[in-house]
């Protein structure tokens, strides 16, 4: 079980540890007052990356080969300039690192980011340069992406199949879901039973504009996945080709992000709000919806979390399970951190007053 | 040769000394700036080599007009300031 955890918050990033008693506090701090927005553990090397946007300056990539004690600045994915620029252009620029991942257990080295505007940028040399996936960033669907989340349609979702590292699935805001089965040479969309009630008929079924607030797969079993959609919750058992809706979460079907068992693909939690037009807890309660049986039921879990008047949301990346899936962790927008040691049965208050937390991943 | 000063804002960050570069472009400045503290672009340009949203440069207190093209003509002796917005919260 994991007794450390990782959180990037709006003005810095955080290291938390297990104390005896089963007591959780922050032992270290980084990158103080800047917004740090994703942070990778590599489980081949332990090296951690934290990406970091400093607003008017720019997104950034930090390096630690010593478990975030000291930190070195590297290049960040960059878009390749256009040699050729009418005024007013529109050419791209990364704009926000919103998803990291390592590659597979052969690929020493390999990282994956996922980005702002939408590109999804690869590395070979442990992020010391970064190279434009061109095959997605050309696909002529990309024209329909948007905006969710953000101004800018984003790569917030990558799962790397354990078993064939050339194997991606991708969850896109708004874009839909994309599969490579050869390492990012061709791409193929999916979302076949997917639908988004608020868009125009005509679209609500266009696997092109479908909204994934987070996509996940079950570790131990890559062919099982689950996204947190923006019209509700939708899992798929047979590598994203096919989706079915999960109507019978409770208290709502809306929210933003979505954790899975790490061996048994049945069991998933969520955090839910009260619905796309008004993104607070219900009943000013904070809770956990939990399934143990691939979303038929779910237990409304709430030991230890604010009862009355809290606002707390939970966004895409702020909610981890550890490799035993015994420990969760989550982080709230208003700065609230929160562990459970028994599946989301009951919480500990970690912090009441960090700032926005963004993600939180365990470590080990 | 222009004098080229960065705000204390970004000290935090990387290493930005005052500079003395030549050019007669506020790119062709910052591009002698730049080739020396190569760390130093990427805060102040974007990946087009755009002048970055909230990121403002002054020749002699006037702001420049180029955000794109940086052409802005810069003489000898001329002060640049590159500085960020007020925002941040």
């Amino acid at each position: 079980m994991s007794d450390r955890i990782l959180v990037t918050t709006r003005k810095g990033l955080f290291t938390v540890e297990r104390r005896g008693g089963g007591e959780w506090a922050i032992k270290r701090s980084a990158f103080l007052g800047d917004r740090v927005t994703m942070v990778l553990t590599d489980p081949r090397d332990d090296t951690l990356y934290a990406a970091l946007d400093l607003g008017h300056f720019g997104v950034k990539l930090h390096r630690s080969g010593d478990a975030g004690k000291t930190w070195e600045e590297i290049t960040a994915p960059a878009y390749p300039k256009k040699e050729e620029e009418e005024e007013g252009s529109s050419a791209p620029s990364v704009n926000l690192i919103w998803s990291l991942e390592a590659g597979g257990a052969d690929q020493p080295g390999v990282l994956w980011a996922g980005t702002l505007p939408g590109g999804l940028f690869r590395s070979g040399d442990g992020g010391a340069t970064w190279h434009l996936n061109q095959p997605l960033w050309e696909r002529p669907e990309r024209a329909n992406w948007f905006g969710g989340g953000y101004d800018e349609p984003g790569i917030h979702s990558i799962c790397v199949d354990p078993r064939d590292s050339k194997h991606l699935v991708l969850g896109v805001s708004c874009g839909g879901v994309w599969v490579t089965r050869d390492g990012g040479e061709t791409w193929d969309l999916r979302g076949k039973g997917m639908f988004a009630d608020y868009m125009p008929p005509e679209r609500r079924e266009d696997p092109t504009i479908q909204d994934p607030h987070r996509l996940i797969h079950c570790p131990a079993k890559p062919d099982a996945l689950w996204v947190q959609h923006h019209n509700g919750v939708f899992r798929s058992t047979d590598g994203a080709a096919n989706w079915q809706p999960v109507p019978d979460v409770k208290p709502s079907v809306f929210g933003f992000t979505v954790a899975v068992h790490p061996e048994d693909p049945e069991t998933a939690w969520f955090v839910p709000a009260v619905k796309d037009e008004c993104r607070i807890p219900a009943d000013g309660r904070v809770v956990v919806a939990r399934t143990r049986n691939g979303g038929d039921s779910f237990d409304v879990l709430g030991e230890g979390l604010p009862r009355e008047n809290a606002y707390d949301l939970v966004y895409r990346h702020g909610l981890d399970v550890d490799a035993s899936g015994t420990r969760l962790v989550m982080g709230s927008t208003t700065g609230g951190l929160w562990v459970s040691e028994n599946q989301g049965d009951s919480w500990i208050s970690v912090s009441n007053h960090l700032p926005p937390v963004y993600c939180v991943r365990f470590l080990g | 040769m222009a004098h080229v000063v960065f705000t204390p804002n970004l000290e935090r960050h990387t290493s930005c000394p005052s500079a003395q570069a030549g050019g007669k472009t506020v790119g062709a400045v910052l591009d002698r700036v730049f080739r020396e503290n190569p760390g130093l672009k990427s805060y102040v340009l974007d990946d087009q080599g755009r002048l970055r949203q909230h990121v403002v440069v002054f020749v002699n207190g006037q702001m420049i007009e180029d955000r794109l093209g940086l052409s802005d003509s810069v003489g000898d002796s001329d002060e640049l300031f590159v500085m960020q917005a007020l925002s941040g919260g």
